[in-house]
């Protein structure tokens, strides 16, 4: 009788074990396997992947769409790396933004909109991170997925006891082997983002790339924030491009990439190739420690009450009120710092240009949305779009 | 990739171990406990999460 109620009870276990099993295992799933719309705007000349760069990347979860926006003449070739961590969507939009609007007058640009793809395929339940998020646009809602900063562990595991990075031999974080931005430039036989920076590496060496900008958002309790973080190669066009922007639209600091903190884009990518890169933050409060209820309201509006409260005692970096930080004007201003740096960088460069039109304002993109310029994917042929 | 490999198989057997413990715990306590345990070596050895 005694042994019958046992295997009652644990027959009813494994019953609700399954079913929630079920139902958290499609949750991933779908998640992982949801692919995002990209429409190729009419700058787009050439889709790419990764691997085309970098042969043994081939298949991996990394091997991220190349978009290639060729002006097909004569001047500089500039990258954008979108989403090396995909938690920051303001990166990945602002890269889809430039995919789908952008038109190249003189030179080459080169967008990844995922460049860490992996990192874009898990998100974070332990710290209530929504697994998707939508845009409103003209046409209905857009539907993305939301990241986390480091790689899928399906992808790269296990993580070391002490990440040594390659190859300068300094101590990281064990979780950092999966973070995009922890392991430039890279290297041919290591961890998944080693070898994806190793790719992007060759990607740069083979395309003669001039100038690098990879796109990010920060918490407002971190110091790196509203800024662009210069390697001293490109110094000159991050502290014209901050002077000009802080002076006729919106606060923009520049900061120089510390000579002996390795791993990082601003650092590594200059020091290892003749391009010299800048990094872009822009505020998103819903990275705050600090900050109340996690949720897609949080990570399109950056209104939060515990973070504004944190600003009143003095303990942010950057200022908020009660208008936060929505995703719009986070996209608008990567945007247009984004083209303010290929003009200053043509006026320091002119044998090198890059000539950007057919981007909205800041003030168009605060006004209207970031959606309103999102194509809508039934409006072009199936050859003009592309899945990330 | 070798390493990856051989930590999915060790996954996969603590996964079995647990399973098996939750077959034969007397104890019902210990054995749903076993199930909770168990939940994430099975998404991860069916690559989930």
């Amino acid at each position: 009788m005694r042994a019958n109620k046992e295997w009652i009870v644990k027959g009813v276990a494994l019953v609700a074990w399954t079913v929630i099993l079920v139902f958290a295992g499609v949750a991933f799933a779908q998640h992982r396997q949801y692919q995002e719309t990209v429409v190729l705007g009419p700058g787009v000349t050439e889709v790419k992947k990764l691997s085309d760069y970098y042969a043994p990347l081939k298949g991996s979860t990394n091997d991220c769409n190349i978009y290639v926006l060729d002006s097909g003449t004569p001047g500089g070739t500039l990258v954008i790396l979108g989403a090396p961590h995909p938690e920051e969507p303001g990166a990945s939009l602002t890269a889809e933004v430039l995919v789908e609007n952008l038109v190249v007058i003189e030179g080459k640009v080169i967008v990844a909109i995922h460049t860490n793809r992996s990192a874009s395929t898990v998100t974070r339940p332990g710290d209530a991170y929504p697994q998707f998020f939508t845009i409103p646009t003209d046409w209905g809602e857009k539907k993305f997925r939301m990241g986390d900063r480091w790689a899928n562990p399906l992808d790269s595991w296990p993580d070391p006891e002490v990440y040594v990075h390659y190859p300068s031999g300094q101590l990281l974080a064990y979780m950092d082997v999966r973070n995009l931005n922890r392991t430039w430039p890279g290297k041919e036989n290591g961890s998944l983002c080693e070898r994806t920076c190793y790719a992007l590496m060759e990607l740069i060496e083979q395309e003669g790339a001039d100038l690098a900008i990879d796109l990010h958002e920060a918490e407002l309790e971190y110091p790196i924030i509203g800024t662009i973080v210069a390697h001293q190669k490109a110094m000159n066009v991050a502290a014209m491009t901050s002077m000009i922007l802080t002076a006729r639209e919106f606060d923009i600091g520049m900061e120089i990439s510390p000579l002996a903190l390795h791993g990082l884009s601003h650092r590594e990518i200059g020091d290892y190739s003749d391009c010299p890169c800048l990094l872009l933050e822009a505020p998103e409060p819903f990275l705050d420690r600090v900050r109340g209820i996690t949720d897609e309201a949080l990570l399109l509006t950056g209104k939060d009450a515990f973070v504004m409260k944190a600003g009143e005692h003095g303990l942010l970096y950057w200022p908020i009120d009660e208008n936060g930080w929505p995703i719009d004007v986070r996209v608008a201003r990567h945007v247009r710092t984004i083209e303010e740096i290929s003009v200053v960088w043509t006026q320091f460069h002119p044998d090198t240009s890059v000539v950007l039109t057919g981007l909205p304002t800041y003030e168009e993109m605060v006004d209207n949305g970031v959606g309103h310029y999102f194509l809508d994917p039934s409006s072009v042929p199936e050859d003009r779009i592309a899945y990330e | 990739m070798t390493i990856m490999i051989l930590y999915y198989v060790i996954t996969a057997f603590f996964g079995a171990v647990l399973f098996w413990n939750f077959i034969k715990s007397k104890d019902v306590q210990k054995a749903i406990l076993y199930l909770v345990i168990l939940m994430p070596f099975v998404l991860r050895v069916f690559y989930l999460k």
